[in-house]
């Protein structure tokens, strides 16, 4: 059996303590904000860690769930989040497949215009004309179907269906069934993994997608979550105390404002986040396949 | 007489019509072969092709005198008109020269720091820790740089989290940390690191996974120690890894990280955050669609242009490797 030397102790040793320093940097931030959105005003401010709420309070949530505009940023966020899935899934698989196929015609011209497509793009005024000149200003669908189809989604789905045999769907034509058919009942059923992967990956992108309401939508009552926390908790230029009507009398401050929107708004990824990372370190292997 | 020549003329056309039929019928049978798969395929080409290729053919407002009610096409060609005012203003200048600094920055620290942590991981024996540390080390990926610039705010301002950290060890945090420009490159280098490295690490990660154990039990019998098998092994074995990431990240060079700078930015610091993507977004605030649409060319064409040079030097180093 090998030995180890004092020095490679020691470097073992050091590694875990680094490495035990970067997940607590990366880890106390988040923390942090969860414990000031329970945290007493008089709390706020000492000096310390504040690892969790010396005595919890949700007066803060209370008052921002008061806000019907964070509502209503919820549901177009979920609707954008929803609609966004479903044609993503429904337009990547089904053009990937076909890019599966070796005979298919044109192929390789196909798959060279994809990878281009992840090299070189129009940036960002070319692609706000396109949008308004086909009428999309202050529509959903300018955040939906510019992301439907990515080069990325486009690549992952085809290495996986590459990996099918053929054979099964040979088999399937000898029975007399259409392409669609052997798509919809052999070639998806056994491709729920990286469908998973895409269409998590896919609501991840939707939920935390900003800039493009941004510019495409001018209409407030359209406006999604992350515009709404922009507003509230970014731009510098806002006063919470005023918004909210807070006085010397409130039982909470800006700062639990801020944090409890924050967190109200993070929820729903932080609720799934440790169910779906080992689904999208999947999806990276398989974007990774090179070809 | 007069007649002859047409039909001559006719029958040619005929034949000449004939011969091309001749040539497209196996390509036509093709497609008709693959109708079905043609058909499912279309839709979402499409789609593709209208928000990644047509938005191209919208670059060439940057070489024209856009008019709205005439189109892209029949408005007027300016040459480089655009570009000459583009490169007159000192406003593009100092977005260019932040731009580059944190360009350069990101290259040196944070596209290396990945590499460094998943090297770092594939040393830890204890595999319970090291799935802790890994997931964490992902988790401010999958949050919105609206979110986590929220955070920032929050943690490094007045008052902070961060401040009371120092605080508690008796020491003086810098005051107004996060508004003050002097730190801006600091702090959007650093932010990068801490929201991009959990997650940058697993390429790599799985790439030494893959290296073969018995390297490791050969080179530990002739007596390798671990940082000789690091620099020896791990190190080797992650290059083709590192050569295509490093060829997909310079294709992005000068796209610093719009999402990022512009949440980070406050009014305290716009002189160190103002980037190329945030001078285009200024430009079509202001409708301004040439110049924005000139700066935003300048960005694409100069990633790609790095991204072709690049692939060819790598190529001459080692034929097989590159992203072609």
């Amino acid at each position: 059996m090998y030995k180890r030397s004092a020095w490679e102790k020691a470097f073992e040793a050091g590694n875990i303590a680094l490495l035990a320093l970067l997940g607590l940097t990366t880890l106390y931030p988040f923390l942090y904000v969860f414990t000031i959105s329970l945290s007493e005003p008089a709390d706020i401010n000492r000096i310390g860690l504040h690892l969790l709420p010396t005595d919890p309070t949700t007066a803060a949530y209370a008052k921002v769930l008061t806000d019907p505009a964070l509502y209503r940023a919820y549901g177009n966020t979920l609707l954008r989040t929803a609609g966004g899935v479903v044609t993503v899934l429904l337009f990547c698989s089904l053009t990937a497949y076909p890019l599966s196929r070796p005979s298919f015609p044109h192929r390789g011209l196909f798959v060279k215009l994809i990878v281009f497509s992840m090299l070189f793009n129009g940036g960002t005024i070319p692609m706000y004309l396109l949008i308004r000149n086909l009428g999309m200003i202050d529509s959903y669908w300018a955040l939906i179907l510019p992301l439907a189809v990515s080069g990325f989604n486009l690549i992952v789905l085809r290495n996986f269906f590459q990996a099918i045999p053929p054979e099964l769907a040979e088999s399937a034509k000898m029975d007399g069934a259409g392409e669609l058919r052997i798509f919809a009942r052999i070639v998806l059923p056994l491709s729920t993994p990286v469908l998973a992967v895409v269409a998590l990956w896919a609501a991840v992108m939707h939920w935390n997608s900003w800039f493009d309401a941004m510019i495409y939508l001018n209409d407030a009552s359209k406006q999604v979550l992350q515009l709404y926390l922009r507003h509230h908790v970014v731009d510098a230029s806002t006063n919470l105390a005023i918004e909210f009507r807070l006085d010397d009398m409130s039982a909470i401050v800006p700062e639990n404002l801020k944090a409890a929107i924050i967190m109200t708004i993070s929820l729903p990824i932080l609720l799934v986040y440790p169910f779906i990372q080992r689904f999208f370190v999947k999806g990276i292997m398989l974007g990774s396949v090179k070809g | 007489m007069s007649k002859a020549p047409a039909a001559s003329a006719g029958a040619s056309r005929h034949e000449r019509r004939g011969k091309s039929m001749a040539r497209t019928m196996p390509q036509l049978r093709v497609y008709r072969q693959h109708k079905g798969l043609l058909l499912m395929f279309l839709p979402g080409f499409a789609l593709f092709f209208l928000f990644s290729y047509v938005p191209l053919y919208g670059i060439l407002i940057a070489f024209k005198q856009y008019r709205v009610l005439d189109g892209i096409w029949a408005s007027d060609w300016v040459g480089f008109a655009h570009f000459e005012r583009l490169f007159a203003g000192n406003d593009f200048y100092k977005a260019l020269r932040n731009t580059a600094i944190i360009a350069v920055l990101k290259l040196i620290v944070a596209f290396p720091a990945p590499i460094l942590l998943a090297i770092l991981l594939n040393e830890v024996r204890q595999v319970f820790f090291r799935r802790f540390i890994q997931t964490v080390s992902y988790l401010p990926y999958f949050f919105s740089w609206v979110v986590l610039a929220g955070i920032m705010f929050s943690f490094f301002g007045e008052d902070g989290g961060f401040g009371q950290l120092i605080r508690m060890f008796g020491l003086e945090p810098p005051d107004n940390l996060i508004m003050r420009q002097d730190y801006f490159y600091g702090i959007v280098t650093a932010s990068a690191v801490w929201q991009g490295v959990g997650w940058g690490s697993i390429v790599y990660f799985a790439a030494l996974s893959s290296i073969d154990p018995t390297l490791y039990e050969a080179a530990v019998a002739d007596g390798a120690g671990r940082f000789r098998r690091i620099w020896h092994i791990t190190l080797p074995s992650l290059m083709p890894t590192i050569v295509t990431m490093f060829l997909l990240y310079i294709g992005h060079f000068l796209s610093v990280g719009f999402d990022q700078i512009y949440n980070l930015t406050l009014p305290t610091n716009t002189e160190a955050a103002d980037i190329l993507d945030t001078y285009v977004l200024r430009r079509l605030q202001t409708m301004d669609f040439e110049l924005g649409a000139a700066a935003g060319l300048f960005t694409s064409f100069f990633g790609l242009l790095l991204v072709l040079l690049s692939n060819r030097l790598v190529k001459l180093y080692d034929k097989d490797q590159g992203l072609w």
